[in-house]
Formats: structure tokens, sequence, C-alpha cells
């Protein structure tokens, strides 16, 4: 059996590592102790998270005129947060699916935790619809399940509706997926655990996963198979978010080119906070050799890439905007009244944080640099939101009737709601990586032979290649 | 009914591998291969059939899909036909390209998670399931490789040793 692969291509493990090196490397965050760095941001993860509980019982008990909606501006930070989050669910599915079909090899080392950061982002989405029902209880009426109103049934033609579909489907086989990549990850702590309750909680998530040759056959069959699946549903779900809009007739909204802009901002966004997470816990949890600089060029690259469709869907809707010569054009988010009008420093921080900055990306230097590239992450997150502010909000600011042309302030519930799940985003994940295989163990050790670093060397060397580092 | 097995333990995976296709060519009747993770090929060195499970996945959409339409049909267009701002509520068909986002989801929704339970049932895992594979370093970095032994252990042992089995257990399998 080969295992050949050029010389030429990024080593994706470094450090020559054994198959036992690997199992130690991924299991020793979850052996070790918690340092007092991770107590803190999970302190401050966990309080803002209960600020923001807070926040939200003071939101269903008195009703949403707490947030700072008015009679014109019936959407703002609650649509924005949803969309902002959703978007940033993106790239997990992505590279796990996405980049399984491409036969990317380089997905193996930040698949787990990309949809990891996925799957806690769409739970953090799904929060906002269900509050901003105002009446909470009566979220299940969304569903169509027989009910008390006599055959009165939900209404398949709305885009609110799809989105609860494409939304439920998607966090729920995201999970799937996730978990049952899990299981040979989970199988291998259960095997190596010492403490008896430890044990017992590995037997327990690893649901008794043997490893014999059929098991692993039907294991690569069904990630194939869900990867193909989830390939055409991760699109899906950006394009229904951007149904939301587009399917409206409010100037700046009702535009067909919404989907695949919403898409590539959505991946985009994703990348981004991948960026942010994983360049922080590569050196956390000691995870240099598993995510190397490759990796996160290899991201910087997709970011620019999916920035670059965003740019130009930005280009598009501003110059059809102007060009349709229409006054309502005027003043939707993108056009020369929404750049000098009230709301022009959100105009301008959509520009430069998703259009102007990450094209220092194209510099090779800063590409491959961890702290550019976590910098340049965090830009784009604030980016995307404001993306989905001014979506929101400019565009519902001014109107077809002059009079009822107004701004919108946020109330502390409005940021106090964000600000918690922030927190409770973080609280997910901290817990996730002191408790979960942050890599995918088996299936980093299954390309072990054909990019470890150790490998690549001896191939560079029969080669008569100079081994690329 | 009882049968003796040997369970050769090996350190690499392209020399258990070859050490399979050895096994077979010499006769003898694999049980169970253990590894920590997915051994291109072994499947094929082991004469394995093919899965089916992508086959179910496709029948599962389909029901997905009809389960779909069916529901949509009954409850916008028999049941309960309203008036969304003059949208056909009397056809499903001329009314079809609003329910497509739906009828894509469910067959998603369907295919994916049926499949997924399908393989749960037949490898059977599921939780509160007791792994049986019978040493801890198989899920970490050895490969297990059980041959049934039919009269034949010394020169089976010595066969296997020779493979590059770099550990020899005879166990009594129930």
């Amino acid at each position: 059996m080969s295992h050949y692969e050029s010389p030429l291509r990024e080593t994706l493990i470094l450090g020559d590592k054994s198959y036992l090196d690997v199992s130690n490397d991924i299991a020793a965050p979850i052996e070790g102790k918690a340092n007092k760095m991770w107590w803190i941001v999970f302190s401050i993860s966990l309080v803002a998270f209960l600020w923001g509980i807070g926040a939200i019982i003071y939101t269903i008990g008195t009703g949403i005129g707490v947030w700072g909606l008015n009679n014109k501006i019936n959407w703002a930070w609650d649509i924005t947060n949803f969309v902002w989050w959703v978007g940033i669910g993106h790239a997990g599915t992505l590279i796990s699916a996405v980049l399984l079909l491409f036969r990317q090899k380089w997905r193996m080392g930040i698949n787990r935790s990309a949809e990891a950061m996925t799957i806690f982002a769409v739970v953090q989405a799904g929060m906002f619809p269900i509050i901003h029902m105002g009446r909470v209880w009566n979220a299940p009426w969304v569903l169509p399940i027989p009910n008390q109103f006599g055959s009165l049934w939900t209404n398949f033609n709305s885009p609110l509706l799809w989105d609860v579909f494409a939304i439920s489907t998607y966090l729920s086989v995201s999970l799937v997926f996730w978990w049952t990549g899990l299981l040979p990850d989970f199988a291998m702590i259960r095997d190596r655990a010492t403490k008896p309750f430890q044990k017992k909680i590995y037997s327990l998530l690893s649901f008794g996963w043997s490893g014999t040759a059929k098991d692993w056959q039907r294991f690569e069959e069904v990630s194939l198979v869900l990867a193909g699946l989830a390939t055409p549903l991760v699109l899906s779900v950006h394009t229904i978010v951007s149904f939301d809009f587009a399917t409206s007739v409010i100037p700046g909204w009702h535009s067909t080119v919404y989907p695949p802009y919403f898409v590539a901002g959505a991946v985009f966004s994703g990348f981004a906070m991948v960026q942010t997470l994983l360049i922080t816990m590569r050196k956390v949890s000691n995870l240099e050799a598993y995510i190397t600089r490759d990796h996160i060029e290899n991201m910087n690259k997709v970011i620019l890439v999916t920035g670059g469709i965003v740019a130009v869907a930005y280009l598009s809707e501003f110059f059809v905007g102007w060009y349709s010569g229409s006054s309502y054009e005027d003043f939707t988010y993108l056009s020369i009244g929404a750049a000098t009008g009230p709301y022009w420093w959100a105009f301008w921080a959509l520009i430069l944080c998703n259009s102007v900055f990450p094209q220092l990306l194209w510099i090779k230097k800063f590409r491959r640099s961890f702290l550019v590239s976590f910098i340049m992450s965090i830009i784009i997150n604030i980016g995307m939101w404001f993306e989905r502010f001014d979506i929101i909000v400019i565009n519902l600011s001014r109107g077809h009737l002059p009079s009822t042309w107004t701004q919108f302030s946020p109330t502390f519930v409005d940021i106090s709601i964000y600000m918690g799940t922030i927190g409770f985003f973080f609280v997910l994940f901290l817990l996730y990586a002191r408790t979960f295989p942050v890599v995918a163990q088996a299936e980093v050790k299954s390309i072990l032979k054909s990019s470890g670093s150790q490998f690549k060397r001896a191939m560079a060397k029969e080669e008569g290649k100079e081994y690329r580092k | 009914m009882s049968s003796k097995v040997i369970q050769a333990m090996y350190d690499d995976d392209d020399v258990l591998v070859a050490a399979v296709k050895k096994v077979r060519e010499n006769g003898n009747h694999i049980e169970e291969v253990f590894t920590p993770f997915p051994v291109h090929g072994l499947d094929k060195a082991m004469g394995l059939k093919e899965t089916r499970l992508a086959i179910t996945a496709f029948i599962y959409g389909v029901i997905g899909i009809s389960f779909a339409v069916w529901m949509m049909n009954y409850m916008m267009i028999d049941d309960w036909p309203q008036n969304f701002g003059g949208k056909p509520n009397f056809s499903y068909a001329e009314n079809m390209p609003a329910f497509v986002p739906i009828m894509f989801e469910l067959t998603v929704f369907f295919a994916a998670h049926l499949m997924v339970l399908t393989f749960y049932m037949r490898s059977k895992i599921w939780p509160f399931q007791t792994a049986h594979n019978p040493d801890p370093r198989t899920t970490s970095h050895m490969f297990l490789m059980e041959v049934i032994v039919d009269g034949n252990e010394d020169e089976l042992s010595s066969f296997l040793k020779n493979s590059g089995a770099v550990e020899l257990k005879v166990v009594e399998k129930k």
C-alpha cells in the first residue's frame, strides 16, 4: 500500500510523531488539569452568559418592548446577531464536508474544532428568533403539528418557516456528523483512561466503539455520504436565511444577489472565527504540531476568496442601486446616501473591515503570520457583524414614507443579550476544549504516513528534492 | 460453540495489511481485525463485502422527499388552502416553487439521520453499549488480528510471528 505524496505538498503533522505520540498529544488536555488562564477566561464567559440569561428573562417577563426596536426599525440587533451566528456556523461543515469531498488533507487538523464551533454558534443563532417571538412558550407553533385551532397549519410559503426547517436540519445533521466522527476518538480516551469515573463517561460517549474492520468501512462510507449531503445543506442554509430578506419588497433587501452573497459572507466570517479560536487553541492546548502555519495560510486563502466574492457583491449592489436612478435606492445600505448619511460610521466599518483590511492577506508574509491572522480574524468578525447590522438597520431606517424615518439605538438589554450569547459560546467551547478530543486523531493518524514530517523528509530525500518545511 | 483464536498484535498498518493477505492466502480464517483508524485497503485485503449504507441513504432520501410532498400537499392544498398574496392555493404543482426549500431540507434530514441510525444499528453502537476490542491499545496505536485456530496452533503461531506480529495471544472465544 502506498502512502506516497509529493514532497512539494505541505507537511501537515510536524515533530516526527508516531501513532502513540498523536494519542498522547490529543489526550493531554483532557487528562491534564486546566491552567489559570483557562479558569480566568471561563469565569468571564460564564459571568457574561449568566448576565445574558438575566437579560433574556427580563425580556420574556416584560416583553420585547425592552429592546430598542421601534415602529420603523422592527428588526435590529436580534436578527443581526442571528444572521451573524448562523454565518459563523458555516465554516465547520464547510471544512468537514466540502474539503472532504475535495480530498483536502489539511482539513483533518482543524475539522473537529470547526464543527464544534459550528454547533455552538448555531445554538446561539437559534435563540434569537425564539426570544424575538416574545411569547416563547408559543415557539412550538412554528412546527407543523396538529393543534387546537382546527386545521390551521404553518405557512409553507413563508421563508421564515423555511428557516425553521433549514436551521434545525443543519443543526441536527451537523451534530450527528460531528458525533459520529468523535466515536473512535472517545474510544481512544476511554481505553487509556485510568480513573473509573472518566472511563465510565467516555464509555458512554463512545457508544461502545470497537474499531473493527467492518465498522471502519461503514464509518468511511457514512462520512462520505454525510459530506455529500451536508455540502448542499450548508449552501442551502444561508441561502434560505437570505430569503428572509430577499423575498421581501423593502428597498435594499429585495435583491437577487443575496443567496450567493450571503453564503460567501457566511464562509468568510466562519473561517475568521475558526482562525480566532484555533490560533489561540493551538498554543493553549499545545497543538502546534497539528495546526500549523500551513493550515492558517490555507484558511487565509479561503478568507481571501470568499472576501473577494463579498466585495464584488458589494460593488454590484452599489452600482445597480445607483444605476437604477431610483431615489429610494439612495438610502439603501450600499449607496452614497448611506456612506454620507447618519449611519456613515456603520457603512465605513463594513467597507473597511470586510473589503479593505483583508486585502493585506495577499501578502504572503502576513498570510503566514499568526499575529496578523489573529488580528485580521477579529476585524472580519466585527465587519461581518456590521454587514448584517447595515442590511437590517440602515435599510429599515429610511423608507417610502419620509415621516417614518428614524434611527435605532440599542438598550442595555440588546447589548446584554448579545454579550450573553458570546459568553455562552465561549463557555461551551472552553468546556469542549477540556473534555473532547479536539483534533480528529483517528483521521490524522490515517494521513501520518503521507503528511507527517519524518515521512515527508524521507520522500524528499529519495527524490532529491528540498524538504519543504 | 466455543472456538480458539490467536490474537496477533501489529504495530504498523502496512505490516498488518500484508499479514492479512498472507494469512488468507495460507487458507486461514480471519475472525476480526481491530484498528485505531481506517486503514485503506484493509477491507479489500480481508475480502469484506462493500457496505450498502449509501444505497440506504438514497432510499431514505426518497422517503424524505415523498413525505415532504405529501405533508405540504395535505396541509396547504387539501386540508386548509389559504390565500397568501394571491399565490395559487389549489394546486401543488403551481405552488411548488415555494415548497422546494422544505422538500430539499426534508430529503437531507431523512437521508442523513436514518442512514446514521442504520449504521449505528448495524455496527451495534449506541449509548450504554460495551466495547469489545480485546486490547485497549487497539484504539490508540496497535492493530490486532484474530485468526481462528483449527488444530494448527503452533504452525499458525510461527506463521503469524513471521508476518510481523509483535505479540501473540491464544484465547478461547465463546
